[in-house]
């Protein structure tokens, strides 16, 4: 045990005495490994962000009833107490017409086109949040509410959140993609490397075995070496990523504020991060593995 | 502890380098091996540590049939013998000191321990002070010297060297039979090919002699 502990803190030593013997080679492949790996990172970041934002703002799916625009008070009543009767909805907002006109008055830029009606354009409105999510249930719900007496229109409010699930899904799909795609780059490189790196250790390798070194001995060094250069291929990605968002936090809030919305930037989830670190060391090792097999005869 | 039992090796193609090889070399016995260049020296040796494998035969190290011994196994094999080679196989791109460290580092010996067993076979060989030379900084003599540090270093109990003599002039060569014949004296089994017999002649050492791939009576 205390044998297999040295040899792999050797080994590791050696690992890193081989990338810095040679500093600007072992920064241009970090770099290259790092900008492969940054794409997918960087996509994920976005995609990250993007889920938060979408959650904040379709957490459930509500149903918009709008009654006709002449309706009388007492008939939007008795919807109202109809839809707070209906066994499948759990909360009924009612939104009067005379608060939406003053909503829309105090908005900016519109106020003023509003002002210049002759009368409220808006209906009264319910706003329905159902008890069963399901989207067979809602749209049940919706031809139910729809044939009530003097119901102008009910909308779904979940048809652009599936639409936006839908997309999320695509773009998901998208960094997995590429992650896949960049990741065989990232094991093709390290192939390349680790078979010039046998190709400059001949001596050293056929000298060990004559000296009594196992297979494993010789092999030790360039795993640490594939998964160290992996590592910094993965460091390089997280770091070029962190410095992406920072640079886009403001302009990004700044854009959010513009559509009301208060949101900021924020960096790689740290079990994405964890994942990167993980996935590049895992790469960078099979990458030494398979050019192992390939280039070191026995 | 070497025994060689009709041990022939013939290479692809039909070339017989060694034909039909018996003898023994007894433990703590010190043996030169000569004969004309081409006679087999290098290869016979090599089979020992089982860099080649007879055609037929047996040979024997340590009780171990070496001619059957498994891929695996042979790591552990060379770490008992000490090898002294031809080109010598130093590593250029490190110093003395890393040079005679590489069979303990092999074997996973503790770095605090290696230390001082290198310093102690450097010195042995008269090499103390030059511990942090690159190789190519040594003279001929030198090397060898290294090479002979390197190959006792891990303290094993059977010496082999393929003409440790080449391209030395009398006076070195002289001092590295006197090294191999003080090696033998504390124990170690030697076995030395070499066409310089007569350096090894002062020590009354055993001789057989290798003529096209045979052993002259």
């Amino acid at each position: 045990m205390k044998g297999w502990l040295l040899h792999h803190r050797q080994a590791a030593a050696q690992a890193f005495r081989r990338l810095s013997a040679t500093p600007l080679n072992t920064l241009l492949g970090a770099l290259v490994l790092g900008i492969a790996l940054g794409l997918p990172a960087g996509g994920e970041m976005l995609l990250a962000n993007f889920l938060r934002l979408a959650q904040r703002v379709a957490a459930t799916p509500q149903i918009s009833v709008f009654m006709a625009l002449d309706a009388a008070k007492k008939e939007v009543a008795e919807i109202e107490s109809l839809l707070r009767k209906h066994p499948q909805t759990r909360e009924v907002r009612m939104v009067p017409r005379e608060e939406t006109l003053r909503r829309f008055k105090e908005s900016e830029g519109l106020g003023e086109v509003i002002e210049s009606l002759p009368r409220n354009p808006f209906p009264d409105a319910f706003v329905v949040v159902p008890r069963n999510e399901s989207p067979a249930a809602l749209e049940a719900m919706r031809a139910e509410f729809a044939k009530y007496p003097r119901v102008e229109h009910v909308q779904l409010d979940s048809a652009w959140v599936s639409k936006l699930d839908a997309l999320l899904r695509l773009a998901r799909l998208a960094v997995t993609l590429l992650a896949v795609v960049l990741g065989v780059a990232l094991v093709a490189v390290t192939f390349n490397t680790i078979r010039l790196q046998i190709l400059t250790q001949q001596e050293e390798i056929e000298v060990s075995r004559l000296l009594g070194a196992t297979d494993a001995f010789i092999r030790r060094p360039f795993y640490y070496f594939g998964a160290l250069q992996g590592l910094a291929g993965g460091l390089v990605a997280w770091g070029t990523v962190l410095i992406a968002t920072l640079l886009l936090r403001g302009p990004v809030a700044e854009l959010a504020s513009l559509y009301g919305i208060e949101f900021s930037l924020h960096i790689l989830p740290l079990a994405d991060s964890a994942l990167l670190f993980g996935l590049a060391a895992l790469l960078g090792w099979a990458g030494a593995w398979l050019s192992l097999s390939r280039h070191l005869q026995d | 502890m070497i025994s060689f039992d009709q041990v022939s090796k013939r290479y692809p193609g039909g070339i017989a380098a060694l034909g039909e090889l018996t003898f023994t070399v007894e433990s703590g016995e010190m043996v030169i091996l000569s004969g004309h260049s081409g006679a087999g020296k290098s290869t016979l040796l090599k089979l020992i540590p089982a860099i080649e494998r007879p055609t037929q035969g047996s040979v024997i190290v340590n009780g171990q049939n070496v001619a059957a011994l498994k891929r695996a196994a042979v790591p552990y094999l060379r770490r008992n013998l000490g090898m002294i080679f031809q080109d010598q196989k130093l590593l250029y791109d490190r110093s003395a000191f890393d040079n005679v460290m590489l069979p303990l580092a092999i074997a996973g010996v503790a770095t605090r321990d290696a230390g001082r067993r290198v310093r102690a076979a450097l010195d042995k060989v008269g090499l103390l002070d030059r511990e942090k030379a690159m190789p190519v900084a040594l003279s001929g003599g030198e090397q060898q010297r290294l090479a002979i540090a390197r190959a006792v270093v891990a303290r094993p109990a059977i010496l082999i060297a393929d003409e440790p003599t080449a391209h030395l002039d009398d006076d070195t060569a002289r001092g590295i039979a006197a090294m191999f014949h003080a090696f033998n004296q504390v124990g170690v089994t030697v076995l030395v090919a070499t066409h310089h017999e007569a350096l090894f002649a002062p020590f009354m050492t055993r001789r057989i002699t290798l003529s096209h791939g045979r052993l002259l009576p």
